[in-house]
């Protein structure tokens, strides 16, 4: 194996996790702990209609019935949940009518990410919705979206805005009597995206969301909310980052997205919240709750996810395939280095005739990292004709981290044709050698030999970010060989 | 050949996996622009002596020495041998799964010329050159744009390897087995492709048990290997009266 007491390979095990800065704005934060007053008091601070406080405030009551569950294959200490804060912005303004009325150390962070907000100065045509902390700060493009009739906000405008759309929409996917991590959401959720393509649109560009947790102590958990009408189509993006503090903070997000008649939504997601140091201290934990809805006949939703972020991730994007002939599509790769744990995968429940549905999932397992795949296929009595493939890989670094498979398959229509791969595997020292015999170095080969692993996961990637999620895949292992 | 400094030096060489003796004392001096080729029943410790030039881990020396251009080689890992020239053609190429073939020799060609301090070569420049070897070695573009060795027949394994040679120009060519396995027009291209990369400033050593490669490519010099040692050394006549009195006569 490559020596790992190299001084340049210890260099680069050290490194920091470079989204790790803090910002420094003053926040209106509200105290620790969660009561019915503190629901009152975020619902007051965005100026919600009543049906949004009433519907915040039976989830709470649910909420409070519910118990932290502990199925995952995850090891963590518990999260005591009067010890967060649940509502924090930055203190300016927080809803701008222009970019000139952004706090400029606000515009500084997400340009130090990569996230430029002004507009003429992105290169290509994305969409972006920047949400800091508890609020969205800026969203580009949105006046010439309106043109079309794209309806593309931040979560709390969209409740106060449109909140027809709101009431007939919100909750019908992931309810909040769903789980109890979707159940906190639906209580204490802050802000998030809103998107709306009305009938036969197809979205022009890309659209983005990008968060970032900055203030000390602080929950994130924000709801997305995408509705593609007949024949419409969009392509969306997440990007998500956080300092580098030493307690744990608590991510719990929820995203609906809803596909009627041939309608296409395509969901790309670049996860890099900060994973925590190499003993494992600090690092968010993800408890996350992605599902889509093909309502409609012939309607697609395709999730895309690069994990390589967070101490701990609990995340299952999965798709109900309602709609005859719909499509549901899951592309997966994820990390854990270190002392990070991941249990992710997906559910495709296959209701509708001639359903199909495609599962990828590429896991990387390196240091002391856990990393397990975790999927349901589902296909109910009157799904007649329903496919399924899957197909779940995963490499293995060194002897020390774990990768797990957990397959489930119900299957209560005897037409329907399933097919699941699995692979494990480890990469070889010949392989690595052949490499460095033709001149790359150990770091270059296994940069190499990962990225072809992940090459089918990446190509449904958008361009843009199929070289970022390449690269944070090649620095988060860097040092991973030993 | 009147050289200076052997390129490469061996001296006494023994070497040992996982304590168990393979080499036992090898003498070998190749100079620059020579030709050997390395014969011997399986076991003998060829495959060994290649690995171990080309700095493969896992191999104990317990005595002797080996110089490459006067320094001493077991200093070198892998990827800093491979920028001073040295290459070994694998008697069993490995698979990539995912990753082009036209990328991986993109990669380890400007991963070598960067540690030669050349300039890097760009996806065009690089397709002109790689098009053109291929061309030589009668291989099909489409080669270019599938995985590496993935799925690739014997022929296209070994057709690769020397496609590898040809770009990367290396001093000092460890060819093993490159011969096995190939149909005659394989071995026909395989052997041009070793004939268009002599030059006087770069050697070669054929590892082969057969001599019908030594038909196509002539070598300077023929070494017969037994039991860890070079038994017998001579011209290209000692490869066919090998192969007409069998490894017993040695």
């Amino acid at each position: 194996m490559a020596n790992v007491q190299s001084p340049e390979l210890k260099k680069i095990m050290e490194r920091e996790y470079s989204a790790g800065f803090v910002t420094n704005i003053e926040s209106d934060s509200i105290p620790l702990g969660l009561n019915e007053e503190t629901i009152r008091l975020i619902s007051a601070k965005k100026n919600e209609p009543d049906f949004m406080l009433q519907w915040r405030l039976q989830a709470y009551q649910h909420w409070l019935t519910l118990k932290e569950p502990h199925w995952a294959h995850l090891k963590y200490a518990p999260i005591n949940y009067q010890n967060i804060c649940y509502y924090s912005a930055p203190k300016v303004k927080p809803q701008v009518n222009s970019l000139e009325e952004i706090d400029p150390e606000l515009l500084k962070t997400y340009e130090k990410l990569g996230i430029p907000l002004k507009e003429q100065e992105r290169l290509s045509g994305i969409a972006v919705d920047a949400v800091f902390d508890s609020v969205s700060v800026a969203t580009t493009f949105k006046d010439k979206l309106a043109t079309l009739g794209i309806i593309f906000c931040s979560f709390s405008e969209a409740v106060r805005e449109h909140p027809r759309l709101i009431q007939q929409y919100l909750g019908t996917v992931v309810p909040y009597t769903d789980n109890f991590f979707a159940c906190l959401n639906a209580a204490v959720f802050t802000d998030g995206s809103f998107c709306f393509i009305p009938k036969g649109v197809r979205c022009p560009m890309e659209l983005s969301t990008y968060f970032r947790i900055n203030a000390v102590a602080t929950g994130q958990f924000e709801r997305t909310l995408i509705i593609a009408e007949e024949d419409s189509t969009v392509s969306y993006l997440e990007g998500c980052t956080a300092p580098m503090r030493d307690e744990n903070q608590l991510h719990a997000a929820v995203v609906e997205l809803i596909a009627l008649d041939r309608a296409e939504i395509k969901y790309s997601t670049v996860q890099n919240w900060y994973p925590g140091d190499k003993d494992g201290k600090g690092g968010i934990y993800n408890f996350v709750t992605k599902r889509g809805l093909c309502r409609g006949i012939r309607s697609k939703i395709s999730w895309t996810q690069v994990e390589t972020g967070s101490a701990i991730t609990w995340k299952y994007p999965s798709v109900i395939l309602r709609g005859d002939y719909s499509v549901g599509e899951f592309y997966s790769v994820a990390l854990t280095n270190h002392r990070q744990q991941a249990d992710t995968g997906t559910k495709m429940i296959h209701m509708g005739a001639h359903t199909k549905s495609t599962i990828l999932s590429k896991s990387i397992a390196a240091g002391f990292g856990q990393n397990n795949y975790r999927g349901l296929v589902r296909v109910t009595p009157n799904a007649h004709h329903a496919q399924n493939y899957t197909q779940c890989d995963t490499l293995l670094f060194g002897a020390h981290c774990g990768g797990h498979t957990f397959p489930y398959v119900e299957i209560k229509n005897k037409t329907a044709k399933i097919e699941h791969e699995a692979t494990t595997g480890k990469i070889s020292e010949e392989q690595l050698f052949y490499c460095r015999q033709r001149g790359m170095d150990t770091e270059e080969a296994i940069s190499m030999i990962v990225n072809g692993f992940c090459k089918q996961v990446f190509k449904e990637l958008p361009m843009e970010f199929a070289v970022e999620a390449q690269k944070l895949l090649s620095v988060s292992l860097e040092g991973a060989i030993g | 050949m009147s050289i200076t400094k052997p390129l490469l030096e061996i001296r006494d060489l023994h070497v040992s996996v996982n304590d168990k003796a393979i080499l036992q004392g090898i003498n070998l001096t190749i100079g620059s622009g020579e030709v050997h080729a390395i014969m011997g029943p399986n076991g003998s410790g060829k495959s060994t002596l290649a690995n171990l030039i080309a700095r493969k881990e896992g191999y104990q020396v317990t005595q002797g020495h080996l110089t490459y251009l006067g320094e001493d080689l077991l200093t070198f890992s892998p990827e800093v041998s491979a920028s001073l020239g040295i290459f070994l053609g694998f008697q069993y190429p490995i698979a990539i799964p995912g990753v082009t073939n036209a990328h991986f020799l993109k990669t380890a060609f400007n991963a070598q010329r960067k540690a030669q301090g050349k300039a890097l070569l760009d996806a065009m420049d690089f397709l002109t050159i790689i098009k053109e070897k291929m061309a030589l070695l009668d291989m099909p573009e489409t080669l270019l744009y599938r995985a590496l060795n993935d799925g690739f027949s014997g022929g296209e394994k070994k057709r690769n390897e020397i496609l590898q040679m040809l770009l990367l120009e290396p001093k000092l060519a460890l060819l093993d087995e490159i011969d096995s396995g190939l149909d005659i027009d394989a071995l026909k291209a395989v052997a041009a492709g070793i004939n268009a990369n002599r030059s006087s400033d770069r050697a070669m050593i054929l590892i082969t048990h057969y001599q019908r490669l030594l038909d196509y490519v002539k070598p300077d010099f023929v070494h017969v290997m037994a039991n860890g040692k070079i038994v017998k050394s001579g011209d290209k006549s000692l490869a066919i009266e090998l192969e007409n009195r069998g490894y017993a006569w040695i």
